[in-house]
């Protein structure tokens, strides 16, 4: 099965990532390859196969939901592009 | 200072003959005259280094010291570290400094190891060649025409042209082992869960393991042994005892049983590469192991599984970097839905770009099932394959990669040759066991690296094996031309 210009762009829309008109060929042409080399998978029969989501067969373990890491808004809030006292500042989004 | 193991550096330390901080200044001396052609490292800061090496010379003087005190240490640009840029390779976290220290940080803090650099590496570890890297490609020592390999390949470089006596790396599909053949030295993947991948950026997290880069098997246990632990900060963590791997270095190897697949001699593998390899079984049966023909059959399913896998982990996981809390934001943008757009078009390279779209096409609604739950169920008959090998032998050899380094610039404009790097390497990612890449031979001046896998939890067999040989051979030894 190929990958389609179509499904790339509703894919990039999903991934929010901007691919512009002049990339969507390379783009196309390389998912297509990537895509042709994964499609080798249908060659097995897995029907009765149990799916194998981690390499070791562990429970997910619980903690108390306790604060450990202390006082480190300020350190946080230094990263950000663009942040003004306890906030990260985002273009607006509701009028 | 430059030909010493790491056990003779710490000998050399505790007996007062250089301390950590000249020690530290001779491989920062090394990194100031070779990185500007080599491009191994991503941020270098001496003053913090030589601070951590005169910490570590008080607690050698207070006679505190454990194996690893006052040894500098590189650290790829993968891991965390308080203070420290990490960028993972990529413009997105080009100007990020870490607000705190990644598990594997910590513990060779604690251990007194100077951290002597940040290395370079493929952008969010994605690559087979550091070529991906926003930060420049890296240089193999042994020929600069060539690529070291990836995605660890700044630490590789670092480590083969000994501008620090050991490197850390991680290695999702073979990006400390692929480089560690490519480089000529030796490198562990430990057994899925047995180092902390807390502070680690993560790339596929059911895959992404971090190990030892080294010149020889004992030099990579020295390290195993600071590195491993159960950590609560981990999900995945696992909950054993910890193991000593220096021990059981010298054991006798005689009756092991070695298992061969004959799948990894088939037409992908390079016949001189092949020709190094079957020298290296000679060696070892001289040496008493017995060889055991095996066979993996579902490992040409490894690549398209690892394909869906990882990709599809990768998307999920980079979808953190939004412009909003930290990393890259764009300049201009017109709201909310634009900035994300740019920010994530302008800070990921091509091949992140890449494995994002793919990650997100076999996740997406319709596609599940014939893709993502598909992959794992090869993965689940990738686990089985080497299972019913354990039955039959105790060790799996092999080779490391197909073919020894190429040219940068080769494969880069296709990235299913590229792909084919890991042929080797990915199903043990696959189903979580421990390997490792160690030296033993030469083509035309390249190194060869040979693949040593274990079933869960042995790598102290693994490390046996690679030590004994290394005890019988000088390949590791081997150092790249104008490096001295």
């Amino acid at each position: 099965m190929s990958i389609k210009k179509e499904e790339i762009k509703k894919i990039a829309h999903l991934a929010r990532i901007k691919v512009s008109q002049e990339e969507l060929d390379q783009v196309e042409k390389k998912l297509d390859g990537i895509m042709t080399l994964i499609e080798k998978m249908q060659e097995v029969n897995t029907e009765s196969i149990e799916p194998m989501s981690h390499a070791l067969d562990i429970d997910q373990p619980l903690r108390e939901d306790k604060v450990t890491e202390k006082d480190i808004r300020d350190k946080s809030l230094s990263l950000a592009p663009h942040a003004d006292k306890d906030l990260f500042i985002v273009p607006q989004v509701i009028e | 200072m430059l030909n010493l193991s790491l056990k003779e550096l710490s000998l050399a330390l505790g007996s007062k003959k250089f301390t950590s901080v000249e020690l530290t200044q001779f491989f920062l001396n090394r990194i100031k005259k070779f990185n500007s052609s080599l491009n191994a490292f991503i941020t270098i800061d001496e003053e913090k280094s030589l601070a951590m090496a005169k910490k570590s010379d008080q607690l050698i003087q207070s006679g505190s010291k454990s194996c690893l005190t006052g040894i500098p240490i590189a650290q790829k640009d993968i891991f965390c570290a308080d203070g420290w840029k990490t960028t993972c390779g990529s413009k997105m976290l080009e100007n990020f400094i870490a607000p705190y220290n990644s598990t594997v940080i910590k513990k060779f803090n604690e251990s007194g190891a100077v951290n002597i650099g940040k290395t370079n590496m493929d952008e969010f570890a994605m690559g087979s060649s550091n070529e991906t890297s926003y930060f420049g490609t890296v240089k193999n020592p042994w020929n600069h025409d060539c690529v070291p390999g990836g995605s660890s390949g700044g630490s590789a470089a670092a480590v083969a042209a000994r501008l620090a006596p050991a490197a850390t790396g991680t290695d999702t599909g073979g990006s400390i082992r692929q480089p560690a053949s490519l480089c000529g030295f030796t490198g562990l993947k430990p057994t899925y869960g047995l180092v902390s991948r807390y502070g680690m950026i993560a790339f596929a997290s059911s895959l992404d393991q971090a190990g030892p880069m080294a010149i020889s098997a004992e030099d990579c246990a020295l390290m195993l042994e600071v590195m491993t632990g159960y950590d609560n900060k981990d999900s995945t963590s696992i909950n054993r005892k910890k193991q000593n791997y220096t021990n059981c270095l010298d054991e006798k190897i005689e009756g092991v049983r070695i298992g061969v697949p004959k799948e990894f001699f088939e037409d992908t593998l390079n016949p001189d590469v092949q020709k190094v390899v079957q020298e290296a079984l000679t060696q070892y049966e001289k040496l008493g192991a017995k060889i055991i023909n095996i066979s993996l059959p579902n490992n040409f399913l490894a690549i398209p599984a690892y394909y869906v896998i990882a990709p599809a982990e990768a998307s999920s996981n980079l979808s953190r970097y939004d412009g909003v809390r930290y990393g890259y934001r764009t300049k201009e943008y017109d709201d909310l839905m634009d900035m994300y757009f740019k920010t994530r078009q302008e800070g990921f390279g091509d091949e992140v770009k890449r494995r994002i779209l793919i990650g997100t096409y076999v996740l997406s609604a319709g596609y599940f099932d014939a893709y993502y739950l598909k992959a794992q169920k090869i993965r689940r008959l990738i686990a089985n394959d080497f299972k019913h090998a354990y039955e039959k032998c105790d060790v799996i050899l092999g080779p490391s990669a197909p073919s020894v380094a190429f040219n940068s610039g080769e494969k880069q404009e296709d990235p299913l040759a590229m792909y084919m790097q890991d042929i080797f390497t990915i199903s043990t990612n696959l189903a979580g066991l421990p390997a490792m890449s160690v030296p033993a031979g030469f083509i035309k001046d390249l190194p060869v690296g040979l693949q040593l896998i274990g079933n869960h939890f042995e790598e102290s067999k693994i490390l046996n094996m690679a030590h004994v040989y290394q005890q019988n051979t000088d390949w590791h030894l081997h150092k790249p031309k104008g490096i001295d």
